[in-house]
């Protein structure tokens, strides 16, 4: 597996952020960065990276990487074992870091405290960030630094991750020499819950010391997870929310989507005009063109979706949302984190799959990415809409219900019992009795800064156009060369599609796909149609030489299929549509977001095998119905 | 017998005796203590999510978490004579 590149920024000493999650560890990186950040996956696995750079009042150049949220320094998630490997310096590829600022919640001394504790003991130079006291202030509590600080034998900064006050104190603080002195590391051997527990003492006894042993909860937040978390209306509540968002990613991203497409074809008509008819020509605007234009069309989904994920995650809803949902998803063997990623995979998979990155269970994130295609995507929508009105008669069943209408509504089902069959199996066989838990903190609620949502999304948007666009864009000009070469020969009667490589490809298939009731016309067009599902009904009428195009395509199209396929071959298409890994897009994102081309190619060959499957069975007995 | 979170009333505040883990799962002791479940801290249930009570909101100390019935059932824990509602003190 090829290992994905960490960008760095080159020199200076290496400061890391730590702290237990939900600290406001990644709000306090970036007041401290700002927009200098770059984000990566570490070596190896598919934990984000995200390094920044600053500069101290003195003029210090510094690296500060943000460390994944960690309890303690015994790891039980990859992102907690990223945090271990780095600061006691086993990270592959990684330096080990010259200084660590330990983020502390203010208003939970009590367990951000132990953390400190087991950091200073690995000997790296420690400086304590104490952060959110301005909400610890508002609960009452007031904290001591200079106490804190004498009694911990680590200089201590009062920060509050918003303002910038804070984050100057700790910059200055960085430009003292002494801040950067190292002292020996403590390890007694102790095993790691005799640890926990004398840490917890030592704790207690710095606390009654400071007068802050009495454990004081934030009572807003508790107010509003009356509603939010009870039986009754909190279901209720997040069902709206989620339809909210459903609707956004799917009806609010059209307009722009739109947009985009009438620039691109725009786009084309312009240079085609300019450049003289030929190979050249289609290359730029079939191949180069449209391709950028099938990478863009996908940001209004990316950044809708992830505007409204920012803002749950932000405000502290996510792991609540995920706690309503828990009972729901783990009938499957998923958590409830996996829900979201799921519900936009029927928008789009490519928004679906990066949003899987909120799971922080690995086993739980490759599977919601492995069976997020199998929700119906708004693409495979033209080509349903093809078939449906082609070969469903428009009739009412028992009153009712429309034929056509039920028949769309069971392929979305189809795919829904695929996902969770899958999803199923993988629970019976690949969970080896192993005991997945939950135990996820509920932080206190907070308002959404806009600052870090920009940031955030900054960054989705950054890491799709650059790490998954420039796939997409590549494939697309590969289809475009498949699809134009060899020209047709002169005096060919077939459509031109017909002699390239792709019609070559086509004519191959056809013999593959015979047993299931697809044509060789059907064969071709699938081979272009892995720019994008939609594509297949351009395709299809290239096949046929149709002269409309665009969005006449499916009306000239639907009485020439209907008159010469049979309702077998239509239904076995449909079937096929279900679950076939027809978006090289999608593929593109999974080698992204998982760091290699293993779960792509399983992902492609599954999903192959189970839509060959459920076209085999569906054209067999719809031949013994008597539909052939 | 011995009372665990899971068994608690909503809302009944009580103290962490020890951490009992499933034989499968001997780390969870290790995982429940580093979240805060330590001997001698206050916890209560705030609320279960419905239907079937799984998973549950359980206060330790300041802060929240999200358990399900088995690992809360780990938790041992002992009420307090005249220590009842809401005080988590």
């Amino acid at each position: 597996m090829k290992q994905a590149v960490v960008h760095v920024y080159r020199g200076g000493p290496l400061l890391a952020l730590v702290g237990n999650p939900n600290c406001g560890k990644t709000a306090l990186f970036n007041r401290l960065t700002g927009s200098h950040q770059k984000v990566a996956n570490y070596a190896g696995v598919t934990v984000e990276r995200k390094e920044g750079k600053l500069a101290t009042p003195a003029g210090k150049n510094l690296r500060v990487l943000d460390l994944p949220g960690t309890y303690s320094l015994h790891p039980r998630s990859p992102d907690e074992r990223v945090t271990c490997d780095v600061l006691s310096g086993h990270a592959e590829g990684e330096k080990r870091p010259d200084l660590v600022i330990c983020v502390v919640d203010a208003t939970n001394l009590r367990r951000n405290l132990r953390l400190v504790l087991a950091v200073k003991r690995l000997g790296l130079p420690c400086v304590v960030a104490l952060n959110m006291t301005d909400l610890a202030a508002q609960s009452g509590i007031r904290v001591d630094g200079a106490a804190l600080s004498a009694a911990l034998g680590l200089p201590v900064v009062s920060t509050v991750a918003v303002n910038t006050d804070g984050a100057a104190a700790l910059l200055t603080l960085l430009d003292r020499p002494d801040t950067w002195k190292r002292t020996a590391p403590i390890g007694d051997g102790a095993s790691a819950a005799d640890t926990i527990e004398a840490d917890h003492e030592v704790v207690r006894r710095i606390l009654q010391g400071l007068g802050l042993d009495k454990a004081i909860p934030h009572l807003a937040s508790d107010r509003i997870d009356r509603v939010v978390l009870h039986p009754l209306a909190g279901p209720p509540l997040l069902a709206v929310i989620l339809f909210l968002i459903f609707q956004a990613v799917f009806a609010w991203a059209e307009t722009p989507m739109n947009w985009i497409e009438a620039a691109t074809a725009w786009l084309g008509n312009g240079v085609s005009s300019l450049l003289p008819h030929g190979w050249l020509q289609s290359l730029v605007v079939d191949g180069v063109i449209a391709g950028a234009g099938g990478v863009i069309v996908f940001l209004p989904q990316i950044i809708i979706l992830f505007f409204f994920i920012l803002m749950l995650e932000e405000s502290g809803y996510l792991p609540r949302a995920a706690f309503l949902l828990d009972r729901l998803m783990g009938g499957v063997g998923l958590s409830g984190r996996s829900f979201i990623p799921l519900l936009s995979s029927f928008a789009c998979a490519i928004p679906g799959i990066m949003a899987a990155r909120t799971i922080t269970n690995t086993r739980d994130r490759l599977i919601t990415i492995m069976i997020a295609p199998m929700m119906t995507c708004s693409a495979r929508l033209p080509v349903y809409a093809l078939l449906i009105g082609a070969f469903i008669p428009r009739r009412e069943v028992w009153g009712l219900l429309e034929l056509q209408g039920l028949v769309l509504f069971s392929l979305y089902i189809a795919g829904i019992v695929g996902a969770l069959l899958v999803a199923w199996l993988l629970k019976r066989f690949t969970a080896r009795k192993l005991m997945h838990p939950l135990m996820m903190e509920l932080p206190i609620y907070h308002w959404p800064r806009l600052r870090n949502i920009a940031i955030g999304l900054w960054q989705r948007v950054m890491i799709f156009m650059k790490r998954v666009g420039g796939i997409i864009l590549v494939l697309t000009v590969l289809l475009w060369f498949l699809a134009s070469f060899p020209a047709a020969p002169a005096g060919a009667t077939g459509a031109p599609i017909e002699y390239s490589f792709a019609g070559m490809l086509g004519h191959a298939l056809a013999v593959v796909f015979e047993p299931i009731g697809f044509n060789w016309q059907i064969s071709i067009s699938l081979v272009p149609g892995l720019a994008a599902r939609e594509v297949v009904v351009s395709a299809l009428g290239t096949v046929y030489a149709l002269s409309a195009t665009g969005n006449d395509t499916a009306g000239a199209l639907a009485p020439l299929i209907a008159h010469s396929w049979s309702l077998a071959t239509a239904l076995s298409l449909l079937a096929w549509f279900v679950f076939a890994p027809q978006c090289l897009a999608t593929l593109a994102t999974v080698k992204r977001e998982t760091g290699g081309w293993t779960m792509p190619l399983i992902m492609a060959g599954y999903l192959f095998a189970l839509a060959y499957l459920a076209s085999f069975i569906t054209y067999h007995v719809a031949l013994a119905a008597g539909w052939g | 017998m011995t009372l665990t979170l899971d068994q608690l009333p909503d809302l009944q505040a009580c103290t962490v005796t020890q951490i009992a883990p499933p034989a499968n799962a001997p780390e969870w002791h290790e995982w429940l203590e580093e979240i805060g479940f330590l001997p001698g801290e206050r916890v209560m249930v705030m609320t279960r999510a419905m239907p079937g009570g799984d998973p549950l909101v359980v206060r330790v100390g300041s802060s929240t978490f999200a358990l399900r019935r088995v690992e809360a059932a780990c938790v041992q824990v002992a009420t307090e004579p005249g220590m009842a509602g809401e005080g988590t003190a």
